[in-house]
Protein backbone atom coordinates (compact mmCIF):
# COMPACT_ATOMS: atom_id res chain seq x y z
CA UNK A 1 0.00 0.00 0.00
CA UNK A 2 1.63 3.42 -0.62
CA UNK A 3 1.69 5.95 1.35
CA UNK A 4 -0.73 9.39 0.98
CA UNK A 5 1.37 12.45 0.18
CA UNK A 6 1.56 15.43 2.69
CA UNK A 7 2.69 18.58 1.72
CA UNK A 8 6.01 20.84 3.10
CA UNK A 9 3.16 22.91 4.74
CA UNK A 10 1.97 19.80 6.21
CA UNK A 11 4.93 19.00 7.55
CA UNK A 12 6.20 21.86 9.04
CA UNK A 13 3.06 22.55 11.16
CA UNK A 14 3.39 19.21 12.45
CA UNK A 15 7.74 18.93 13.22
CA UNK A 16 7.17 19.74 16.90
CA UNK A 17 4.85 17.35 17.46
CA UNK A 18 6.82 14.84 15.45
CA UNK A 19 10.13 15.22 17.58
CA UNK A 20 7.55 14.92 20.52
CA UNK A 21 5.72 11.75 19.30
CA UNK A 22 2.78 13.24 19.56
CA UNK A 23 1.31 11.91 16.25
CA UNK A 24 -0.28 9.66 14.92
CA UNK A 25 1.39 6.41 13.55
CA UNK A 26 -0.36 7.21 9.94
CA UNK A 27 0.91 10.60 10.23
CA UNK A 28 4.72 9.61 11.23
CA UNK A 29 4.87 7.57 8.11
CA UNK A 30 3.60 10.23 5.66
CA UNK A 31 6.37 12.74 7.27
CA UNK A 32 8.74 9.57 7.18
CA UNK A 33 8.30 9.53 3.68
CA UNK A 34 8.33 13.32 2.71
CA UNK A 35 11.22 13.48 4.82
CA UNK A 36 13.14 10.67 1.91
CA UNK A 37 12.73 13.44 -0.28
CA UNK A 38 12.63 17.03 0.79
CA UNK A 39 15.75 18.59 1.54
CA UNK A 40 13.77 21.58 2.93
CA UNK A 41 12.19 19.75 5.34
CA UNK A 42 15.01 17.48 6.42
CA UNK A 43 16.46 20.69 7.30
CA UNK A 44 13.86 22.21 9.32
CA UNK A 45 13.20 18.65 11.50
CA UNK A 46 17.26 18.03 12.06
CA UNK A 47 18.17 21.71 12.66
CA UNK A 48 15.13 21.86 14.86
CA UNK A 49 15.74 18.31 16.81
CA UNK A 50 19.49 19.99 17.09
CA UNK A 51 18.28 22.77 19.08
CA UNK A 52 15.81 21.10 21.67
CA UNK A 53 18.83 19.18 22.22
CA UNK A 54 21.48 21.79 23.18
CA UNK A 55 18.60 23.78 24.63
CA UNK A 56 17.49 20.55 26.83
CA UNK A 57 21.46 19.91 27.82
CA UNK A 58 20.42 22.77 30.79
CA UNK A 59 24.10 24.07 30.75
CA UNK A 60 23.18 27.07 28.67
CA UNK A 61 22.08 28.77 31.84
CA UNK A 62 24.92 29.54 34.02
CA UNK A 63 23.89 30.53 37.66
CA UNK A 64 25.22 33.73 38.27
CA UNK A 65 28.90 33.19 41.00
CA UNK A 66 27.42 32.57 44.47
CA UNK A 67 23.83 32.10 43.97
CA UNK A 68 23.77 28.93 45.83
CA UNK A 69 25.70 29.92 48.80
CA UNK A 70 23.65 33.07 48.90
CA UNK A 71 20.79 31.34 48.59
CA UNK A 72 21.03 28.80 51.36
CA UNK A 73 22.28 31.79 53.37
CA UNK A 74 18.90 33.40 53.00
CA UNK A 75 17.21 30.15 53.53
CA UNK A 76 19.74 29.58 56.88
CA UNK A 77 18.65 33.25 58.19
CA UNK A 78 14.72 31.98 57.89
CA UNK A 79 15.65 28.96 59.70
CA UNK A 80 16.88 30.84 62.62
CA UNK A 81 15.67 34.29 62.71
CA UNK B 1 10.67 11.81 33.94
CA UNK B 2 11.31 11.22 37.12
CA UNK B 3 12.36 8.43 39.00
CA UNK B 4 9.99 6.32 41.09
CA UNK B 5 13.11 6.12 43.70
CA UNK B 6 13.95 9.85 43.75
CA UNK B 7 10.13 10.76 44.04
CA UNK B 8 10.26 8.70 47.16
CA UNK B 9 13.95 10.22 48.59
CA UNK B 10 11.75 13.74 48.06
CA UNK B 11 8.90 12.37 50.03
CA UNK B 12 10.78 11.40 52.88
CA UNK B 13 13.17 14.93 52.44
CA UNK B 14 9.52 16.35 52.80
CA UNK B 15 8.17 14.67 55.98
CA UNK B 16 11.49 15.08 57.51
CA UNK B 17 11.66 19.11 56.71
CA UNK B 18 8.04 18.91 58.13
CA UNK B 19 8.89 17.09 60.70
CA UNK B 20 11.20 19.18 62.19
CA UNK B 21 14.24 18.86 60.65
CA UNK B 22 14.64 22.11 58.15
CA UNK B 23 18.31 21.42 57.34
CA UNK B 24 16.57 18.79 55.21
CA UNK B 25 15.69 21.17 52.83
CA UNK B 26 18.44 22.01 51.41
CA UNK B 27 18.65 18.95 50.01
CA UNK B 28 15.66 18.97 48.81
CA UNK B 29 16.49 21.84 46.86
CA UNK B 30 19.46 21.20 45.45
CA UNK B 31 18.30 19.88 41.86
CA UNK B 32 16.59 22.22 41.42
CA UNK B 33 18.25 25.33 42.04
CA UNK B 34 19.39 25.82 38.49
CA UNK B 35 15.73 24.97 37.49
CA UNK B 36 14.19 27.62 39.83
CA UNK B 37 16.86 30.11 38.17
CA UNK B 38 16.36 29.80 35.41
CA UNK B 39 12.22 30.04 35.37
CA UNK B 40 12.73 33.20 36.97
CA UNK B 41 14.92 34.38 34.45
CA UNK B 42 13.17 33.46 31.42
CA UNK B 43 10.37 35.78 32.72
CA UNK B 44 12.40 38.41 33.65
CA UNK B 45 15.64 38.11 31.44
CA UNK B 46 17.50 40.60 34.14
CA UNK B 47 20.05 38.30 36.50
CA UNK B 48 19.67 40.19 39.50
CA UNK B 49 15.88 40.46 39.22
CA UNK B 50 15.72 36.43 38.61
CA UNK B 51 18.00 35.52 41.85
CA UNK B 52 16.42 38.29 43.81
CA UNK B 53 12.50 35.94 42.68
CA UNK B 54 14.35 32.83 42.95
CA UNK B 55 15.05 33.72 46.68
CA UNK B 56 11.50 34.71 47.07
CA UNK B 57 10.17 31.88 45.68
CA UNK B 58 12.30 29.27 47.22
CA UNK B 59 11.57 31.29 50.67
CA UNK B 60 7.80 30.74 50.41
CA UNK B 61 8.46 26.94 49.27
CA UNK B 62 10.33 26.12 52.47
CA UNK B 63 7.14 28.01 54.61
CA UNK B 64 4.34 26.32 52.72
CA UNK B 65 6.18 22.90 52.16
CA UNK B 66 3.67 21.52 55.08
CA UNK B 67 0.49 22.73 52.42
CA UNK B 68 2.37 20.37 49.39
CA UNK B 69 -0.25 17.36 48.93
CA UNK B 70 2.17 15.70 46.64
CA UNK B 71 -0.69 15.91 43.91
CA UNK B 72 2.01 16.88 41.99
CA UNK B 73 5.60 16.48 41.72
CA UNK B 74 8.17 18.54 43.95
CA UNK B 75 9.79 20.19 40.93
CA UNK B 76 6.53 21.07 39.64
CA UNK B 77 5.25 22.79 42.21
CA UNK B 78 8.18 24.89 43.09
CA UNK B 79 8.11 26.05 39.25
CA UNK B 80 4.82 27.02 39.60
CA UNK B 81 5.73 29.17 43.23
CA UNK B 82 8.55 30.62 40.87
CA UNK B 83 6.85 31.26 38.02
CA UNK B 84 4.30 32.91 40.24
CA UNK B 85 6.73 35.17 41.72
CA UNK B 86 8.27 35.93 38.53
CA UNK B 87 4.86 37.26 36.79
CA UNK B 88 4.15 39.16 39.85
CA UNK B 89 7.32 41.20 40.01
CA UNK B 90 6.77 41.86 36.47
CA UNK B 91 3.42 43.17 37.22
CA UNK B 92 4.24 45.38 39.78
CA UNK B 93 7.07 46.94 37.68
CA UNK B 94 5.08 46.97 34.49
CA UNK B 95 2.23 49.10 36.22
CA UNK B 96 3.96 52.57 35.57
CA UNK B 97 4.37 51.64 32.19
CA UNK B 98 0.81 51.57 31.31
CA UNK B 99 1.70 48.26 29.46
CA UNK B 100 -0.90 44.93 30.10
CA UNK B 101 1.36 41.78 30.23
CA UNK B 102 -2.13 39.88 29.11
CA UNK B 103 -2.08 41.84 26.23
CA UNK B 104 1.62 40.47 25.26
CA UNK B 105 0.23 37.38 26.20
CA UNK B 106 -1.94 36.84 23.64
CA UNK B 107 -0.82 34.13 21.09
CA UNK B 108 0.87 35.32 18.04
CA UNK B 109 -1.93 35.33 15.49
CA UNK B 110 -1.70 33.10 12.18
CA UNK B 111 0.69 30.24 11.42
CA UNK B 112 4.47 30.31 11.35
CA UNK B 113 6.32 28.85 8.68
CA UNK B 114 10.55 28.55 8.55
CA UNK B 115 12.05 31.04 7.27
CA UNK B 116 15.92 29.89 6.70
CA UNK B 117 16.51 26.33 4.67
CA UNK B 118 19.77 26.28 5.62
CA UNK B 119 21.17 22.21 6.52
CA UNK B 120 23.54 22.69 9.18
CA UNK B 121 26.07 19.70 10.49
CA UNK B 122 24.73 18.90 13.77
CA UNK B 123 26.27 20.78 16.60
CA UNK B 124 27.32 18.37 19.07
CA UNK B 125 26.33 19.17 22.84
CA UNK B 126 29.98 19.09 24.07
CA UNK B 127 30.54 22.41 22.17
CA UNK B 128 28.31 23.89 25.27
CA UNK B 129 31.26 24.26 26.80
CA UNK B 130 32.12 27.34 24.66
CA UNK B 131 30.84 30.37 25.69
CA UNK B 132 29.61 31.59 22.37
CA UNK B 133 27.75 28.59 21.59
CA UNK B 134 26.16 28.97 24.99
CA UNK B 135 25.28 32.88 24.72
CA UNK B 136 23.64 32.69 20.67
CA UNK B 137 21.56 30.35 22.55
CA UNK B 138 20.53 32.53 24.97
CA UNK B 139 19.84 35.04 22.99
CA UNK B 140 17.89 32.62 20.93
CA UNK B 141 15.57 32.30 23.80
CA UNK B 142 15.78 35.79 24.44
CA UNK B 143 14.93 36.65 21.32
CA UNK B 144 11.20 35.00 21.65
CA UNK B 145 8.10 37.18 23.48
CA UNK B 146 7.65 36.11 26.94
CA UNK B 147 5.03 33.04 26.16
CA UNK B 148 6.88 31.57 23.47
CA UNK B 149 9.82 31.95 26.16
CA UNK B 150 8.28 30.38 28.99
CA UNK B 151 7.64 26.87 26.94
CA UNK B 152 10.72 26.28 25.72
CA UNK B 153 12.31 26.84 29.26
CA UNK B 154 9.38 24.19 30.67
CA UNK B 155 9.42 21.83 27.74
CA UNK B 156 12.78 21.62 26.28
CA UNK B 157 15.16 23.47 29.56
CA UNK B 158 13.47 21.69 32.03
CA UNK B 159 11.87 18.63 30.16
CA UNK B 160 8.45 19.07 31.91
CA UNK B 161 6.05 17.05 30.65
CA UNK B 162 2.92 18.47 28.10
CA UNK B 163 0.54 17.57 31.44
CA UNK B 164 2.72 19.68 33.90
CA UNK B 165 3.53 22.34 31.68
CA UNK B 166 -0.15 23.02 31.06
CA UNK B 167 -0.46 23.22 34.72
CA UNK B 168 2.22 25.50 35.32
CA UNK B 169 0.97 27.92 32.51
CA UNK B 170 -2.89 27.35 33.48
CA UNK B 171 -3.79 26.95 29.86
CA UNK B 172 -5.05 23.23 28.03
CA UNK B 173 -2.23 20.90 26.16
CA UNK B 174 -3.02 21.78 22.75
CA UNK B 175 -2.38 25.62 23.05
CA UNK B 176 1.37 23.92 25.15
CA UNK B 177 1.21 22.53 21.59
CA UNK B 178 1.19 24.87 19.41
CA UNK B 179 3.26 27.59 21.20
CA UNK B 180 5.92 25.08 21.17
CA UNK B 181 5.80 24.57 17.84
CA UNK B 182 6.26 27.96 16.97
CA UNK B 183 9.13 29.08 19.60
CA UNK B 184 11.28 26.33 18.32
CA UNK B 185 10.80 27.19 14.97
CA UNK B 186 11.07 30.66 15.20
CA UNK B 187 14.44 29.66 17.59
CA UNK B 188 16.16 27.68 14.39
CA UNK B 189 15.21 30.45 12.31
CA UNK B 190 17.39 32.84 15.01
CA UNK B 191 20.14 30.31 15.09
CA UNK B 192 20.31 29.09 11.33
CA UNK B 193 22.07 32.10 10.14
CA UNK B 194 25.01 30.76 12.36
CA UNK B 195 26.57 31.94 15.25
CA UNK B 196 29.25 34.38 13.86
CA UNK B 197 26.10 35.42 11.44
CA UNK B 198 28.76 33.49 8.71
CA UNK B 199 26.13 31.28 7.85
CA UNK B 200 23.72 31.54 4.67
CA UNK B 201 20.51 33.44 5.82
CA UNK B 202 16.98 33.64 4.60
CA UNK B 203 18.00 31.53 1.36
CA UNK B 204 17.26 28.68 -0.25
CA UNK B 205 18.76 25.45 0.77
CA UNK B 206 22.21 25.31 0.79
CA UNK B 207 24.81 22.82 2.72
CA UNK B 208 26.44 24.73 5.37
CA UNK B 209 29.31 23.58 8.21
CA UNK B 210 28.05 25.36 11.35
CA UNK B 211 31.56 24.51 12.90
Amino acid sequence: MSTIEISCVEVWREISNYLDGEISVELRERMQAHFGVCEHCTAVLDGTRNIVQLVGDGRIFRMPDGFSERLYKKIHERRSP
Amino acid sequence: MAQPQLESTEAELIRRVCGGEPQAFEELLRPYERLVYATAISILRNPADAEEVAQEAVLKAFSKLSSFRGESRFSTWLVQITYNEARMKLRKERQHLYESIDREQQDQEGEYWPRDFADWRPIPSELLEREELREALQNGINSLSPMYREIVILRDVHSLSLKDTAAVLGIPEGRVKTRLHRARLQLRDFLAPGFDGSWSSGQNYRKVRAW
